[in-house]
């Protein structure tokens, strides 16, 4: 049997895992939501997201928090140039294609950084503040594992903020509602899924950042697992919803440490835990679990 | 018409003679390398066929290719391995004793990690084909990848990730010249049943449900049975492809599965056209072939007398934006969903009558 430390221990990770996850899922349900597409290249912008930060730590020498700045700025250019050049001239064709061309983003970032970046994993240079560790009570945590949901809950109360109480949150939670009506009520649709890009990709390249000061290893193709499991998160809590999404990425990163370290001679699945789940939701709530079940009409 | 019809047949037998001949003759000429690549294009063709059947047809958007393709492979591979080189490869952890001495020749082998494919499309597609466009993509892609995990840690049975080497030559005989025989003649056969079954009554339904589901429905199409059809008969055809692969390669190991070489059929596919036999194999062919051409932008290049530092993996990368360009700005690929047909080289050769 496992000690009480133990289980505080994977508990803990378990909470941080989740709070990264669901930083991610945002963005694909916020796309989802408006666009009823799914950014396959957002694990990708997650990718980049690290390396923007790293090569500002490490090449420009800029202190830490100076580099985290630029790389969200850059990761929010970053994903607003991928929404214009791919996925806006396909607006009215056939959604398969739209998908299609989401994949073909996705593959070409994913090459482009390996010739970039270099194939061969890089360090993450974690600065102190956030790589010291604690110790309470027998349980030695680094604070980044503390940080993480800290931030992600200041993320998300911004996020809130913006699309409930702002103007531009009121047209995007109108084109999401209904795109057509929406332009015909002089919204300009194009600059709401521009914006909804950008603050996707800031959240990509925030849980990007922390993600690589809790495993800081960079690798050009470590944004695929990361960018499939949120999507998941993002289904398993109803696509489309942001609340959904948070509840999706704490059960799915709580679940994947609790099961592993419940029952470790599943730990060689850790992958495939997801995908299950994922099947179950789609077979047993399509609408996840704070989505709504639409059924679809002539 | 009936003259027509007679024609046509001829004309068809005569293309597959044609065909035979020409193997023939590349099987003699060409060197090893190059009938690699010309085996290759083979296989593509199959699992480009295999795919549009799914995606272009039926219309329904799968991305679990690349597990259909473990399982044909690696069922093929365990089949028809001696129980020697059975005992070299799983050094780690002793294989099964029920997989130890078996011992199939190729055909029967294949045949069965066809059948094996088509059974887990089958236990797949039960529960996900009432899902719809991206969320069955999305479950597709989820059971190729627990395929993959599931056989990275079955060490005792696919010696997980350290893979299978050392499978033996396709074919009977252990020769390399016989390769090209087994895979351009399934090569043959394949495109000959996906033309019979598009043209049957079973191709027309596949086709109205790709347009509008619910239309179809009302007109009496078991949607259904006609989706498990189609993703089973695709499934079959993938594990074919997976294992022809693997043997081709001479190794196989969990990683070669990834998402990627889905990614991979499913490009030929769009560039050929989705919904068309024609334009899914001539694009195979053209891909499979490109891939190999571009290996050229990986190394060095001297242009003038200046030395161009080749960068590893810039063909990946021209490779993905040319690709880009398709979807963007040809979105019906080469093909559409046109099809090559007899009739219109008899009426381009035919002085018209009327």
């Amino acid at each position: 049997m496992m000690s009480f430390q133990t289980f505080m221990q994977h508990l803990v990770n378990g909470i941080s895992l989740g709070s990264l996850y669901a930083l991610i899922a945002i963005g694909y349900t916020m796309v989802y939501g408006i666009l009823r597409l799914i950014n396959f290249a957002h694990g990708d912008i997650f990718m980049l997201g690290t390396y923007f930060a790293f090569y500002a730590m490490t090449s420009f020498m800029l202190p830490w928090w100076a580099a985290f700045v630029i790389a969200i700025v850059l990761t929010c250019v970053f994903g607003m140039i991928i929404e214009r050049t791919a996925y806006r001239p396909l607006r009215n064709s056939p959604k398969i294609s739209v998908m299609i061309s989401a994949i073909g983003v996705s593959f070409l970032i994913e090459n482009l950084a390996i010739v970039l970046f270099g194939g061969r994993p890089k360090a993450f240079p974690i600065p102190p503040l956030f790589g010291n560790i604690i110790n309470i009570g027998g349980v030695r945590i680094a604070n980044i594992v503390f940080i993480i949901p800290v931030i992600t809950i200041i993320s998300l109360a911004i996020l809130l903020y913006i699309i409930n109480k702002t103007k531009i949150g009121m047209a995007m939670r109108a084109v999401s509602k209904d795109y057509q009506a929406s332009m015909l009520m002089g919204i300009d649709v194009n600059h709401v899924i521009s914006v909804t890009f950008g603050i996707g990709s800031v959240l990509a390249a925030i849980g990007g950042i922390m993600w690589a000061m809790r495993y800081p290893q960079l690798m050009p193709l470590m944004g695929i697992m990361p960018g499939l499991k949120c999507f998941i998160a993002a289904v398993v809590g109803g696509i489309g919803n942001i609340k959904g999404a948070v509840i999706g990425g704490f059960i799915l990163g709580l679940s994947e440490i609790l099961i592993v370290a419940f029952l470790p001679e599943l730990s060689g699945y850790r992958d495939a835990f997801a995908f299950v789940f994922l099947i179950l939701i789609l077979l047993f709530m399509p609408g996840g679990l704070m989505g709504e079940n639409i059924k679809e009409k002539v | 018409m009936k003259e027509r019809k007679n024609i046509k047949k001829l004309l068809n037998i005569g293309a597959i003679c044609f065909a035979i001949v020409l193997l023939y003759i590349f099987n003699q000429v060409f060197n090893s390398f190059q009938m690699r690549i010309f085996n290759l294009c083979g296989i593509y063709v199959i699992l480009a066929l295999s795919l549009n059947l799914i995606n272009g047809f039926v219309g329904l958007f799968s991305l679990g290719h690349a597990g259909f393709m473990a399982v044909g492979a690696y069922t093929c591979a365990l089949l028809t391995m001696s129980p020697d080189m059975k005992a070299m490869n799983f050094f780690l952890e002793p294989i099964a004793p029920w997989l130890e001495n078996i011992n199939l020749p190729f055909g029967s082998a294949l045949i069965v990690s066809g059948l094996m494919a088509a059974i887990a499309g089958a236990l797949i597609g039960a529960p996900v084909l009432r899902l719809k466009d991206d969320y069955l993509a999305i479950a597709t892609l989820g059971f190729g990848e627990i395929i993959r995990v599931i056989f990275t840690n079955t060490q005792s049975i696919t010696n997980g990730s350290l893979g299978l080497k050392g499978l033996a030559k396709i074919g009977w005989f252990n020769a390399s010249s016989e390769s090209i025989w087994w895979i351009w003649g399934i090569v043959i056969l394949t495109i000959v049943f996906m033309v019979r079954l598009i043209g049957s009554s079973y191709g027309r339904a596949f086709k109205a449900i790709r347009e509008d589901e619910i239309a179809a429905e009302a007109m009496g199409i078991n949607l259904f049975k006609h989706k498990m059809m189609a993703f089973v008969i695709g499934a079959f055809l993938a594990g074919i492809g997976g294992a022809l692969l693997g043997h081709l390669i001479g190794t196989i190991d969990p990683l070669m599965f990834r998402f990627l070489l889905t990614f991979n059929i499913v490009l030929i596919v769009v560039l050929g056209g989705t919904g068309s036999i024609t334009g899914s194999v001539i694009s195979a062919v053209i891909v499979t072939v490109a891939m190999e051409a571009l290996r050229v932008l990986d190394g060095n290049i001297e242009i003038g007398g200046y030395m161009i530092q080749g960068i590893p993996g810039m063909r990946m990368v021209v490779f993905s934006l040319l690709l880009m360009i398709v979807i963007l700005y040809y979105q019906r690929g080469l093909m559409g969903t046109n099809e090559f047909s007899w009739d219109i080289l008899i009426k381009r050769f035919k002085p018209s009558k009327h």
